[in-house]
C-alpha cells in the first residue's frame, strides 16, 4: 500500500502537511541565507512540491529513491527528519551528512533516500544499479530516480535508460520538469521537445503529466510504480512543474519574465490547487488546512531552533573519513 | 599448493573463488560474458555462475560504473571490467565524483565496495587510446584505492583483497602482464586474504641503489638488476603494489640503506606516482642518506605512438634504467 493516499482525508493531510513543510523549510532557508547564518549555495524547490509529494507519497517503505541537487522536497516527502537536512545545510554534527555534504548531497540511507546528487544526471545510473541490486536479491523494491529536465540532455540519461530497458530493471525513471535547466529553458535545450517521448527509443512507456496538481501525480506514480513493481520494466514520468525561486543564489532571472512567474504562482501554484481541491471535494475543511500550515511553520521553527544549536564538527572528524576501511598505507 | 599460472588465469581464479564464497559479488562489463574478456580473463565464468552474475553490458561505460555505484551502496559487490583503461575516462563521474565521494559526502552512511579492473599500459601496438597508464589520476582522488599488481600471485591476492574492501578499489592490471606465468597459491576463500597485505614489498635484495616501480615496471627493474649485478652493482627492487595508499616505509628503510633512490613507471613523469615516491623519500629520515639526488626513469612524455620504434620508445625500457642506475652510481664517486 502507498504510504499516503491523498484520496482520504488522512491522507490529503499528510501529503498537504509535507508540502507546507518543504514550503516552509525552502523559505526558512532564504530567511537564515538573508541573515548571514547560512553559508555556500542551495537550490530550492519552492513550486515544486507536489511532485515530491505526490510521488514519494505513492511508495512503499522500503523503496528507495535518488535525488537532484534540488533535492529537499525530495527528501522531506521520502521521510527525512527536517531538523537533520537543517543541521546539515548549516553545517553541524548533527546534520545527515556531518556537515560534509551540505545542500546537494543529503542521502537519508535508513529511510531509503540514496542521496541528493551535486551532478546532473549524476544518480541515474546509480538508480539503474540500485535497481539491479534490489532484483538480485529478490527484494520486491522500486527506485525512483528524480532528474530534471536538463538531466535528459546528458549521456547518462541515455545509457541509464537503455541498461534499465535492456535489463528490465524495477526503477520509475521521475522527470521533475521545471522548465529550465538553469538558465537554459526546455525548448531551446531539447531536441523534439518531449523527455517522455524519449522513453519509446528504450521500450520505456513515458507519460508526461501535470506536475502541480498532486492528486494527478500521485495517481500517475501509483499505476507507473505498480507496473514497475509487478515486473513490467521500468517507466518514465514527466511531470511538468516551475520553479519560483531562482536556480541558485546567483540567479538574477535574466532568461524569463516576471509576468511568467507570477502567472504560475498565482494560477497554478500546487499547494494552493491541493487545498481548494481538497476543499472543495470535503476531503479538508478550511479549519484543517489552516491547521495544517500552523502545523508546519511551528515544526520548521522547531527544526531550525534545535540545529543551531548543533555543534559545528570537528575538524579531526575529516581523518580517514574518505574510506570506510583502511586510509593509510599497511605495513608491508 | 602454488601452481604455475598465468597473470590473466590468477585473476580468473580469484573472480571464482569471490563468486564461490560470497553471493554479493557480481561482474559486469564489455564482452565478459560468452567472448570471455577482451584478453580472455574472464574466460569460463559465465558457463560457472550464470549470466545474471556474469553480465555483459552495452557499450555504455558511464552507465557501467555508474551501475556498479548503486548496486554496492545497495548491498552488492560489484567486479567491473573496463574492456581497456583508457574507456574508463567516459566514466569518470561515477568513479571519481560518485564512488570516490559517496561514503565522505554522504557522512559515512553508505560505503562504496566496488572493484573496477583496468587493462592498461602500452606495447602492444594499440597506440594512443588502448595503451595509456592512467593510474595517477586515480591514486589523485580522495576516497579511491589504486592497486597495481606485478606477479600472478599478487594479481590474485590483490583483487581478492579489494573485493572484501569496503572502499571503491582501482585494480591496475598491465596488458603484457596477463600472459606473464608464475606460482600461484589459489585461495580457498575471499577472507583468507587480508584486505590490509598490500604494503610495498622488497623484489630483489641490493646494497647499492634502490629501485622503486610497481605493475609491469617491477620486471623492467628486476631485469635492469639483473645487468646491473653483471657489472657489480647490486640494485635493490621494490614493488609498491598499492599507489594509494602508499606504503613508503620499506622504501624509506631501503634509501636508508642504500643512499640512492630510482623511480620508474611506464607512465609519463610530470605529475606522477614517481613523483610522489621521490617527495615521500625526500620528506623523510633518508633525506640524509641520500648520496645523489633521487631519478625517474619515465614514460616519455607524449601520448602513446603507433608505429613500433616509436612505441618502443615512449615505454621505458630495460636499457634505461640499467643506464639510469649506472649515471646514479657514477655521480658521488
Amino acid at each position: 500500500m502507498p504510504r499516503i493516499d491523498p484520496a482520504t482525508a488522512e491522507g490529503a493531510r499528510a501529503a498537504l502537511t509535507t508540502m507546507w513543510t518543504i514550503r516552509r523549510f525552502e523559505e526558512a532557508l532564504e530567511d537564515l541565507y538573508s541573515r548571514g547564518l547560512l553559508h555556500g549555495t542551495n537550490h530550492l524547490s519552492i513550486g515544486q512540491e507536489a511532485v515530491a509529494v505526490g510521488v514519494c507519497g505513492a511508495l512503499e517503505d522500503g523503496d528507495l529513491i535518488t535525488s537532484t541537487h534540488r533535492g529537499h522536497g525530495h527528501c522531506i516527502a521520502h521521510g527525512a527528519d527536517p531538523m537533520r537536512m537543517m543541521a546539515e545545510l548549516l553545517g553541524r554534527v548533527d546534520g545527515y551528512c556531518r556537515g560534509r555534504g551540505g545542500s546537494m548531497h543529503i542521502a537519508d540511507v535508513a529511510a531509503g533516500n540514496l542521496g541528493a546528487n551535486g551532478i546532473v544526471a549524476g544518480s541515474m545510473t546509480i538508480a539503474v544499479g540500485a535497481a539491479l541490486s534490489m532484483r538480485m536479491q529478490q527484494r520486491d523494491a522500486v527506485v525512483v530516480c528524480f532528474f530534471g529536465d536538463g538531466a535528459a540532455n546528458e549521456g547518462s540519461f541515455h545509457e541509464a535508460l537503455n541498461l534499465a530497458g535492456v535489463w528490465r530493471l524495477p526503477v520509475l525513471f521521475l522527470c521533475e520538469n521545471n522548465q529550465y535547466g538553469m538558465s537554459m529553458s526546455q525548448n531551446a535545450s531539447t531536441a523534439g521537445g518531449s523527455v517522455a517521448a524519449r522513453g519509446a527509443a528504450y521500450g520505456i512507456e513515458g507519460r508526461r503529466i501535470d506536475g502541480n496538481d498532486l492528486d494527478a501525480v500521485h495517481a500517475a506514480a501509483a499505476e507507473a510504480v505498480a507496473g514497475v513493481r509487478a515486473g513490467g520494466g521500468p517507466a518514465l514520468l514527466e511531470a511538468v512543474t516551475y520553479r519560483y525561486r531562482g536556480h541558485s543564489k546567483s540567479d538574477r532571472n535574466l532568461y524569463r519574465t516576471l509576468d511568467e512567474i507570477e502567472s504560475w504562482r498565482s494560477e497554478r501554484d500546487p499547494v494552493d490547487r491541493f487545498e481548494a481541491a481538497a476543499v472543495a471535494s470535503e476531503r479538508l475543511t478550511v479549519d484543517d488546512v489552516d491547521a495544517v500550515r500552523a502545523e508546519a511553520r511551528d515544526l520548521l521553527r522547531d527544526a531550525v531552533q534545535r540545529a543551531v544549536r548543533s555543534p559545528e564538527p570537528d575538524v579531526d572528524d575529516l581523518d580517514g573519513a574518505a574510506y570506510a576501511g583502511r586510509s593509510t598505507a599497511a605495513v608491508a | 599448493m602454488a601452481e604455475a599460472m598465468s597473470t590473466s588465469r590468477a585473476i580468473n581464479a580469484a573472480m571464482r573463488v569471490a563468486m564461490a564464497s560470497d553471493p554479493r559479488v557480481f561482474l559486469a562489463g564489455e564482452d565478459i560474458g560468452v567472448y570471455g574478456g577482451a584478453f580472455g580473463v574472464t574466460d569460463g565464468l559465465l558457463g560457472e555462475f550464470g549470466a545474471e552474475r556474469v553480465r555483459d553490458t552495452p557499450i555504455s561505460e558511464d552507465a557501467i560504473v555508474g551501475m556498479a555505484v548503486g548496486a554496492a551502496i545497495t548491498g552488492l559487490r560489484p567486479v567491473i571490467e573496463m574492456q581497456f583503461s583508457d574507456f574508463v575516462v567516459n566514466a569518470m563521474d561515477p568513479l571519481v565524483n560518485q564512488a570516490a565521494k559517496l561514503h565522505f559526502m554522504y557522512g559515512g552512511n553508505v560505503t562504496v565496495p566496488m572493484v573496477l579492473r583496468l587493462p592498461g599500459g602500452g606495447g602492444t601496438g594499440a597506440a594512443e587510446q588502448h595503451s595509456q597508464s592512467l593510474e595517477a589520476w586515480f591514486a589523485h582522488v580522495p576516497g579511491l584505492k589504486v592497486v597495481a599488481p606485478s606477479t600472478p600471485q599478487d594479481a590474485h591476492d590483490l583483487l581478492l583483497a579489494a573485493i572484501n574492501d569496503p572502499d571503491p578499489v582501482v585494480l591496475v592490471e598491465h596488458k603484457l602482464l596477463y600472459k606473464v606465468e608464475g606460482p600461484v597459491e589459489v585461495r580457498g576463500s575471499l577472507a583468507e586474504v587480508d584486505p590490509a597485505f598490500a604494503g610495498t614489498v622488497v623484489r630483489r635484495r641490493g646494497r647499492d641503489l634502490t629501485v622503486v616501480s610497481y605493475s609491469r615496471g617491477c620486471a623492467v627493474a628486476l631485469e635492469a638488476a639483473e645487468r646491473l649485478a653483471a657489472d657489480g652493482i647490486e640494485a635493490e627492487v621494490l614493488d609498491l603494489r598499492s599507489l594509494r595508499p602508499m606504503d613508503l616505509g620499506p622504501v624509506i628503510a631501503s634509501v636508508v640503506a642504500t643512499g640512492r633512490l630510482l623511480v620508474t613507471h611506464e607512465a609519463p613523469g610530470p605529475v606522477g606516482v614517481g613523483a610522489e615516491v621521490v617527495a615521500g623519500v625526500v620528506g623523510s629520515e633518508a633525506f640524509d642518506h641520500l648520496l645523489v639526488p633521487p631519478a625517474r626513469v619515465a614514460g616519455r612524455d607524449n601520448p602513446m605512438p603507433y608505429a613500433p620504434g616509436l612505441e618502443r620508445a615512449t615505454i621505458p625500457q630495460v636499457e634505461d634504467v640499467a643506464a639510469a642506475a649506472r649515471r646514479l652510481m657514477a655521480e658521488d664517486d
